[in-house]
């Protein structure tokens, strides 16, 4: 997709007054929270599990190139090839290339992330390779040609009567007085569509929600069993995936996968968890011919040994942009990046630089509660502030904020000026404000009180007030 | 003879300071009926969040050693703000990292700070304060002091034993308000979202008070509860645990 997070303010103001959209993120806050809270407070080691999630990610951190070169092994041990791409340009132009090899005309799909950040579908279309998006959230943003606006539910911006709409559009094969006012049954209509394509499809590609080093295996967690058919019922099964989904063992798997779908669906495990290794064998009664894995850096080892590689630690479960005020109140589409919500916010400016994103990491209130219930006690908001002052080192905050700032800066670094100036502004603004104690609206203020009036001053400062009462106590009785 | 009682360094805070100085007082009374020398230096000006925030780390860290400075010498230095408080308790600290002059001085001043409340329950482990005030509240969780200090039960502790008062709380009192500081008015759309569905939720609560324990939340959402007719009153939880409600709520009274 192309980057549109400059023009984030402008996006966010659209989505406030989209009456559809808010009634969609409604379901988001009703959603997800509960069930998290509810799945976190059923397994009284589900912090302590957090603890063991973030220090394996750490150690594999640490070591990232020794994992690498293992997994890479025990890949081809297996029969599989493992490419590197280093930008999103490589890594497109070797899954088009495997596609190619096979005189592939369909692909399959598995909801995948790391196939939106290279933005892979539309390169295959344009080289005449039609994807098809299996996972029914990314069907359905595919059938409109949008974006995901949730990394884990793309269509979460969405009402069941858009989508009726949309199948009606598209399925113009099925009969015109059919029933599609239930999900079930849009469901149903969806997996009749998609089976078909299954079978059609040449090469089957997925994501991976790990990468285990110990074994050369590619994991990814479903809830619709998409998966499994996109990897085994193509010929060939391409897995495209980042360095950092490494961990070293199956047992490191099932630690973190414990702390994975509680934070973000709030079920104990995803429906389905598949484990791949390699091609078909001779004795195996089914899978592909060809195992292919990507791995793609795109700017992830510049981030290592920086204050930005904590965020290497994300498993993509939702929960911050699940919890997010903001994320609430303007959906994902308005960030105008792949990825949304807090962890969006500090990846994207890793992935595309500051220059373009800085909106993203200024648009948080540091609430915290996206580091509260993130698994891998990511320290989100941190993170937020460093790009925050990576902009300002390079003078790329807004002029006005900058002076402003500047001139606040002057005095707070000076008590006596300090005490001055507000001794004579404060009374003042107090007067101002009259019996009603606010003001509904101030000429210098005008951001907060075109929503809000702003509360009065009560006339002197406290320090002002606080000297005087003291300076009375301090009298000798008469 | 009597242990001498603690010193203790008032960190107004900058909103205090300038909109509500009740709340300075309220402290100031909370702290001596606990038994503390008060002291408000005149050196102080603002914790440094608007710079900090702002990713200007050079005003910040100069403001912060000036606070440093006028404030290290007393045996705690207590905020009525979780806010502020955490921002010398917690992030004061890391401005000084790898400063050898710096980082302990640092380090030690951060081990004395505190928020008022929770200063009060856990250190001086004050159980009843002795207000008393007729009134429904309830009570908004200020973010910072929520999860970077951990005061949930603490000003609810306290209240508990103020006569006459009762407690109705709120749906999703720990969800933020939208103020964020700077954020309410660069991204004052979305703040206004954010606010917008908190006073829905104060007004459900059948609560004619609402209390917190930031001054910048509360001037959130007094305005917002005022500029949508709403009659409920606006207090910092001092003034009402101090027994001192005689100046006009925040953004005064009535519609
Ligand atoms: S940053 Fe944390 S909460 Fe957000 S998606 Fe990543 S792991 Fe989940």
């Amino acid at each position: 997709m192309e980057l549109a997070a400059k023009h984030f303010k402008a996006s966010a103001a659209k989505a406030l007054v989209d009456v559809q959209l808010q009634k969609a993120l409604g379901n988001v806050e009703k959603g997800f929270i509960g069930k998290r809270q509810k799945a976190a407070a059923a397994l009284p080691e589900f912090d302590a599990l957090r603890d063991n999630a973030r220090d394996i990610k750490n150690h594999v951190l640490a070591h990232l190139d020794l994992y690498l070169e293992e997994y890479e092994r025990k890949v081809t041990a297996s029969g599989g090839i493992v490419h590197w791409a280093e930008t999103a340009e490589d890594a497109r132009r070797i899954v088009l290339e495997i596609c190619q090899k096979a005189g592939a005309r369909t692909v399959t799909k598995g909801k995948s992330m790391i196939t939106e950040e290279i933005a892979l579908n539309d390169h295959l279309s344009a080289n005449g390779i039609e994807p098809v998006e299996t996972d029914l959230g990314e069907y359905i943003i595919q059938l409109r040609g949008e974006h995901p606006s949730h990394i884990i539910a793309p269509a979460v911006h969405l009402n069941k009567e858009q989508v009726e709409g949309d199948f009606r559009r598209v399925h113009t094969h099925l009969p015109e007085g059919r029933d599609l006012s239930d999900p079930v049954s849009l469901l149903g209509e969806a997996r009749e569509v998609l089976r078909q394509r299954y079978f059609a499809a040449d090469v089957g590609i997925t994501g991976a929600n790990f990468l285990i080093a110990e074994t050369g295996t590619s994991v990814i967690v479903t809830n619709e069993g998409n998966g499994d058919l996109t990897q085994t019922l193509g010929k060939i099964h391409v897995v495209v995936a980042s360095i950092e989904k490494i961990v070293p063992t199956l047992e490191d798997t099932s630690q973190i996968l414990r702390v994975l779908a509680r934070s973000a669906t709030g079920q104990d495990m995803s429906v389905y968890t598949t484990f791949s290794t390699g091609p078909k064998r001779a004795d195996d009664p089914d899978g592909p011919d060809q195992y292919h894995v990507v791995l793609l850096d795109n700017g992830r080892s510049a981030m290592l040994g920086t204050e930005y590689q904590d965020m290497l630690r994300c498993i993509r479960c939702g929960a911050c942009m699940n919890h997010c005020p903001v994320y609430h109140a303007v959906g994902g589409h308005a960030y105008g990046s792949v990825y949304p919500g807090p962890m969006g916010a500090v990846l994207t400016p890793s992935l595309n630089g500051i220059e373009e994103t800085g909106q993203l990491p200024n648009a948080s209130t540091f609430c915290g509660r996206c580091e509260a219930v993130c698994p891998m006690r990511i320290p989100l908001p941190k993170m937020m502030r460093h790009w925050r002052e990576r902009e300002f080192e390079r003078n790329l905050t807004p002029l006005t904020g900058r002076y402003g700032l500047k001139f606040w800066a002057f005095f707070a670094k000076r008590p006596k000026l300090y005490r001055l100036a507000v001794s004579f502004g404060v009374p003042l603004l107090s007067v101002f404000g009259g019996s009603s104690k606010r003001f509904r609206s101030l000429p210098f203020a005008g951001g907060w009180t075109r929503h809000r009036d702003l509360p009065a001053p009560e006339g002197r400062t406290f320090l002002q007030a606080w000297a005087q009462r003291e300076a009375l106590k301090q009298e000798p009785a008469q | 003879m009597a242990a001498r009682q603690p010193r203790v360094g008032l960190f107004a805070t900058c909103l205090v300071d300038l909109f509500r100085p009740s709340v300075g007082f309220a402290s100031a009374k909370l702290l001596q009926d606990a038994g503390c020398e008060v002291h408000v230096p005149v050196a102080q000006t603002c914790c440094g969040q608007p710079a900090y925030n702002s990713g200007d780390r050079a005003d910040t860290r100069a403001i912060a050693e000036q606070v440093i400075e006028a404030f290290e010498g007393f045996d705690f230095v207590v905020a009525p703000s979780g806010s502020c408080a955490s921002m010398l308790k917690k992030h004061y600290p890391g401005l000084f990292a790898g400063d050898a002059a710096w980082e302990g001085r640092a380090q030690r001043f951060s081990d004395k700070c505190h928020e008022l409340v929770s200063f009060l329950t856990d250190v001086m482990m004050v159980r009843d304060t002795g207000a008393s005030l007729d009134a429904k509240i309830t009570y908004h969780d200020s973010c910072s002091g929520l999860r970077e200090l951990g005061i949930k039960d603490q000003p609810r502790k306290l209240l508990a034993n103020v006569r006459g008062l009762e407690l109705q709380e709120m749906k999703d009192s720990d969800v933020c308000c939208g103020f964020g500081g700077t954020f309410c008015i660069k991204y004052s759309d979305i703040s206004n979202a954010i606010v917008t569905k908190k006073v829905v939720n104060i007004d459900a609560s059948g609560a004619d008070m609402l209390l917190a324990g930031d001054v910048g939340c509360l001037m959130n959402m007094a305005g917002k509860l005022k500029r949508q007719g709403s009659s409920v009153e606006v207090r910092h939880v001092a003034e009402v645990l101090a027994g001192m409600t005689s100046q006009p709520p925040i953004a005064g009274s009535g519609k």
